[in-house]
């Protein structure tokens, strides 16, 4: 036997020099590869089947769903309080978020929302931007990280932890906080959180120059994201983009100053404009919200004012506990309260404030009972990532890495 | 400014409005479905409805609001399902049109033409609810496999029920691969 025939045999291939010369042309047709669902840069729970053209990809396929956990469905089955930690595992990155739009949905449907004390809304903005924090921290962060600027992504990762920390002491948990509540927040703000959080937000500016002049300028990060991943204003808006995507493509929306809610008024802050709607922008962006929020944090602190942390209302807040052990009617309005859950009016209402990624919205309809009839999310992650498609149209599989990091598609969240 | 779109809406389409109401500051506007995209297009083109913000459905099957007289309750002669566009405006006003469609016949003309933004949200919809979407380009199930029996949003759909993933060989290949065999 010869020895190439049996390589064939054995191997299943040949060697260059026995193919002929037109075995020896690359094959001209299409392939398709699958990307994901576990793959580093899909962040774990999507999958995109891709047919390319040599590196580039001609067509797409965007198949969101391996990290569906029913939210909407299980919330049917809870009590408007217990749907809390639910909210918690929709954008994980920055839970505070959700907890206030759900709360605030659900105030919106009692009638309460002009009734909640001032230092609340303080302490929910306070918690807030400390979450858009450290959204946008992790999202530059990955992303750099996926280019291969590992050290951005430890400096960034650092900043966040900082943040994590300050809001496990506010609220007894580092990552699904679970700290607001219907007509409130769980506890005050812990004795020596405004230096702790002053000091923090100073070394966070320091971080951000440091990572600025790592970034900016940089030549390989901007190769890679600039001119990538571009989206003109018209599709922002047709595709329903919101938050630093669509601010980046120049559409000048942001609820927090457009649909006023909790003290935003009180504040002073700009919303960052990009022009070009690419990866760079996008990242821009993001760098200029985060210098915003702590402007922002600055001015709350200096602002909030004392007073107590939960409405008055005995509709939605517990008795005291004191009373519980002590008087029958606490006790048992105690009992009601936890069993049977808030009781909301029947009715629906649609309530958003300005998430991570932008308008995260609550829909819910109720029936009277104590639990909703349905709630519905709108995720801003899921509506980005239904772009990511046409976004990566035409680009190298390599430019699929920053387009998608930039996207910041957080899995709990486009999944729901 | 609040009552200036539904009143708008309601004077160049007397035909096609069902009822107008106010709900907690959102405008609703019932619309028949037949004139779903005719009326869509115009707030899209002449109100500068440009953004879309979200599609649900909501099923009624089991309403039955606490404090509201045994006439508000579902009963088997009102429609089942309600679709719902939430659009909103450049001058940040908010519209939220229905559109009810009965159980034996849920469809709903799609606006993935219109606003390419409902594209994967009519899929989701379609998915958790069945709801079909006359006119969409590519309505498939989105989270979960094309397997799957039933909407598990449905009221009907029992929140305890299993569906392990079971292989069938039988359906359609992968269109995106077809080309490439």
């Amino acid at each position: 036997m010869a020895d190439s025939t049996l390589k064939q045999l054995v191997l299943g291939r040949k060697d260059v020099q026995d193919l002929s010369d037109t075995e020896q042309d690359l094959p001209p047709d299409l392939m398709t590869v699958n990307m994901g669902p576990s793959h580093p840069a899909m962040h774990g729970t999507v999958r995109i089947v891709l047919t390319v053209d040599g590196e580039r990809i001609v067509r797409s396929d965007v198949q969101p769903g391996y990290l569906h956990r029913c939210f909407e469905k299980e919330s049917e089955y809870a009590t408007y309080t217990q749907v809390f930690p639910y909210t918690d595992r929709l954008n994980y990155v920055s839970p505070m978020i959700n907890n206030v739009g759900w709360a605030m949905a659900v105030e919106k449907l009692m009638g309460l929302t002009s009734a909640i004390p001032k230092r609340v809304e303080y302490i929910r903005v306070i918690v807030s931007e400390m979450s858009r924090m450290t959204d946008h921290l992790t999202c530059v962060g990955a992303s750099a990280m996926e280019l291969g600027a590992f050290t951005a992504f430890l400096y960034f990762l650092k900043a966040r932890e900082w943040l994590y920390e300050l809001l496990e002491v506010v609220s007894g948990a580092r990552l699904t906080h679970s700290y607001v509540r219907v007509g409130g927040v769980v506890k005050d703000l812990p004795q020596g959180f405004h230096t702790e959080l002053t000091n923090t937000l100073d070394k966070i500016a320091g971080v951000m120059v440091e990572v600025e002049a790592m970034l900016n300028n940089n030549k390989i990060f901007r190769d890679r994201m600039a001119g990538i991943g571009a989206m003109s204003k018209e599709d922002a808006i047709a595709t329903g983009c919101v938050g630093p995507i669509a601010r980046a493509c120049g559409v000048d929306y942001d609820v927090r100053r457009d649909h006023p809610y909790s003290v935003y008024p009180e504040v002073e802050f700009d919303v960052p404009l990009g022009t070009t709607g690419d990866c760079y922008d996008r990242y821009l962006v993001r760098v200029e919200e985060l210098k915003q929020c702590i402007r922002i944090l600055r001015q709350c602190l200096r602002q909030i004012p004392a007073g107590p942390i939960m409405v008055d209302d005995p509709r939605v807040t517990l008795p005291p506990k004191q009373d519980t052990y002590n008087t029958i009617e606490s006790m048992i309005r105690h009992f009601k309260h936890i069993m049977d859950g808030i009781r909301v009016p029947p009715g629906e209402a649609y309530t958003f404030v300005e998430g991570g990624n932008g308008e995260i919205g609550f829909f819910i309809v109720a029936d009277g009972t104590g639990r909703p009839y349905k709630a519905y999310c709108r995720s801003p992650s899921f509506v980005h990532l239904s772009t990511a498609g046409q976004l990566i149209h035409n680009h190298l599989i390599a430019d699929v890495v920053p387009i998608f990091g930039m996207i910041n598609m957080i899995g709990g969240e486009c999944d729901k | 400014m609040a009552k200036q779109v539904l009143d708008a809406l309601t004077a160049k389409f007397p035909h096609a409005v069902d009822r107008t109401e106010m709900t907690y500051g959102d405008e609703v506007a019932w619309i028949k479905r037949d004139h779903l995209v005719e009326v869509a297009k115009w707030l899209r083109d002449e109100l500068g409805f440009v953004f879309p913000v979200f599609v649900t459905a909501i099923d009624r099957l089991d309403w039955k609001p606490i404090g509201l007289p045994p006439s508000e309750h579902w009963n088997e002669d009102k429609p089942r399902f309600e679709v719902a566009y939430q659009l909103r405006s450049k001058t940040n006003q908010r519209l939220r049109l229905k559109i009810a469609a009965p159980e034996q016949d849920p469809r709903v003309p799609s606006l993935a033409e219109l606003w390419p933004a409902f594209n994967w949200q009519e899929r989701e919809t379609f998915d958790m609810y069945g709801i079909r979407f006359d006119g969409h380009p590519d309505l498939r199930r989105i989270y979960l496999y094309e397997e799957f029996v039933g909407y598990p949003l449905r009221k009907d759909y029992p929140k305890e029920k299993r569906q392990p993933l079971v292989r069938r060989d039988d359906l359609a290949l992968n269109p995106l691969k077809k080309e490439v065999r």
